[in-house]
């Protein structure tokens, strides 16, 4: 495949690893918050659903620029983590941290309206067959939301994909390290020439985007099928 | 095997104040809508905790208010049947008939799968998904997946108060061998006197969040004095009879002591014992025994006590061979009969008039 040259290629392969890492390593939270925010009543449940949400509110670049000010190596926290070997700024790490961030209200959303249509007297009855809560959950509660979850899941992937003031805000765009599919388009239109490089970018993310979608509504279809029973 | 409970909770304009003990077989909580009943049931389930009480299953002490004890739900071994089925959609008959058993310590279980599939008639709707199942057939798949979690108890919540006349009927005889076939206690919650009648051995009777009456059913609903939830229409007997003969003009012929009761064919051998639930006011009363009537059930029997109300009508319960049969005649008619207590009399009523749902298997 010649027709990508490798500074492109580079991009599109970080910006796969930069979401995939983003994705999966949120999911898990994004179930837990979901799953706090629809099911318990909590002092500052209030607090939480609107961090939860911020980014999807606030200008990327404010919220990346938050991220430099807390867990950029000069900041308090950010120092502490530089201690125990973890460094965000300026890596792909901190890539799929940004990527992660702006698309955690999308994957919360969804997974959170898929656990408000489970019924919870289908938990109970779990209960009075002997199934602890965290058994219920895997049993019952899991199979049920499942479709959010992959809604979730890929939607989530899809932000974390096309992210960029964020990320370059927070990590800047150095190629082969930072610079993700949006800041390689971003990049090669800043320079003369650098059209057609950015034109099959643009075809690579409109490739990428079309497929999740489908990927997604397919998968999503097929298990709702299969969780209601039809 | 006793189940004791007591329970005191305060809801909005209502206070649950209500304390029983249930021994072996179907104890049936009684009352209508809003009396109490499922907030009860579900303190024994564990999935209420009321302000006060105590459960206590086999000498087991399951909730404590005073001690603090309280033991989850899914450590209870306590079955319950829901009202509305509650199966898991997400997995196939089979499936939702073994989750209960897969929890169940291993070497507990009491229940097979085979017998519990074949003695609630299953086995051609195992591989299916419960969006596939009629109301009854859910219905049942519940009660099997909750018998299968091998229970100390059972709990059924108007286990058919969802379904339709034809689905009911399908569904007590299934509970009749339930009973009959099974050493697991149960509590039965419904507002219908004829399943009551046709499964409970023990009746406890809730009004407003109160007990008005704890007893044996035959006692309980012999006895004019329980005001029923249902008012004075819901009242009648219950009398235990034995099948003598089926007839070539449809009638099944049945006795109680030396007295013969004739009712439309009942699927029952000969010598089989058939509870049957006669309602007080289609029981026609008489002094004298009566000639050329087309009413077939004509009882000899005493006239045991004789209740007022609040309207012009009176409970009169007959005592027939040792068995209650109640009458609610007008007060015209009392005294025109000049019945007194003691007083020989005929309790009579037709055979069309029993309805199919008030005659079942009797338990031994």
């Amino acid at each position: 495949m010649d027709w990508l040259s490798p500074q492109e290629w580079e991009a599109v392969a970080l910006s796969l690893r930069v979401s995939f890492w983003a994705t999966l390593c949120s999911l898990p939270v994004g179930v837990f918050i979901a799953y706090a925010l629809a099911r318990w009543q909590f002092p500052g449940k209030q607090i939480v659903n609107g961090l939860v949400h911020l980014p999807l509110i606030l200008p990327p670049v404010v919220t990346g620029y938050l991220l430099l000010l807390t867990l950029g190596t000069q900041a308090p926290l950010g120092g502490f983590l530089k201690d125990l070997g973890i460094v965000f700024a300026f890596r792909w790490t901190g890539a799929a941290l940004a990527a992660a961030v702006m698309g955690f209200p999308l994957m919360v959303r969804a997974i959170r309206l898929s656990l408000e249509a489970v019924d919870p007297k289908l938990e109970q009855a779990a209960a009075t067959l002997g199934a602890s809560p965290l058994w219920i959950f895997v049993t019952v509660t899991l199979p049920l939301i499942l479709p959010g979850v992959i809604v979730g899941t890929i939607l989530g992937f899809a932000k974390a994909m096309g992210e960029f003031g964020a990320t370059i805000t927070f990590v800047s765009n150095i190629p082969g390290q930072t610079q993700t599919l949006p800041s390689a388009i971003y990049a090669f239109l800043q320079v003369p020439g650098g059209e057609s490089s950015a034109l099959r970018l643009v075809v690579v993310s409109l490739i990428v985007a079309m497929s999740a979608l489908v990927l997604s509504e397919l998968l999503a279809a097929r298990v709702a099928k299969r969780v209601r029973g039809v | 095997m006793t189940v004791s409970v007591s329970v005191k909770h305060r809801f909005s304009g209502f206070d649950l104040d209500v304390a029983f003990e249930a021994p072996a077989g179907v104890t049936a909580l009684f009352g209508r809508s809003g009396s109490g009943k499922t907030t009860v049931v579900q303190t024994i389930a564990g999935l209420l905790r009321p302000e006060a009480g105590q459960v206590a299953v086999n000498g087991k002490t399951l909730f404590d208010s005073k001690t603090g004890v309280w033991v989850p739900p899914a450590k209870r071994r306590i079955g319950y049947v829901f009202q509305e089925g509650r199966l898991f959609p997400h997995l196939s008959v089979r499936q939702n008939l073994r989750y209960g058993a897969w929890f169940a310590k291993r070497g507990s279980g009491t229940a097979s799968f085979d017998h519990v599939v074949e003695m609630l008639g299953i086995a051609p709707l195992l591989e299916r998904r419960p969006a596939a199942l009629s109301g009854g057939e859910k219905q049942r798949v519940a009660i099997g997946r909750a018998l299968l979690s091998s229970p100390d108890l059972l709990l059924m919540d108007e286990p058919l108060a969802a379904l339709d006349e034809a689905r009911k009927l399908e569904i007590l005889p299934y509970l009749e061998r339930l009973r009959d076939e099974t050493a697991t206690p149960m509590i039965y919650v419904s507002h219908t006197v004829a399943e009551i009648a046709r499964l409970a051995t023990t009746i406890v009777v809730l009004n407003d969040g109160k007990m008005l009456r704890n007893g044996p059913a035959s006692q309980v609903l012999g006895d004019p004095a329980v005001p029923f939830p249902l008012g004075v229409r819901g009242a009648g007997a219950l009398l235990t009879t034995q099948v003598v003969a089926h007839h070539a003009d449809g009638l099944t012929e049945l006795s109680i002591g030396a007295g013969r009761l004739y009712l439309p064919r009942i699927n029952a051998a000969a010598g089989a014992r058939i509870r049957v639930r006669i309602a007080a006011q289609d029981v026609v009363l008489a002094t004298r025994k009566p000639q050329e009537i087309s009413a077939l059930n004509i009882l000899e029997g005493r006239v045991a006590d004789v209740r007022e109300g609040d309207g012009p009508g009176v409970m009169v319960s007959v005592e027939v061979d040792g068995q209650t049969v109640l009458s609610r005649i007008t007060r015209r008619s009392r005294d025109a009969l000049g019945l007194r207590i003691g007083m020989k009399c005929y309790a009579i009523t037709k055979s069309v008039a029993v309805a199919r749902d008030d005659i079942g298997t009797s338990v031994e």
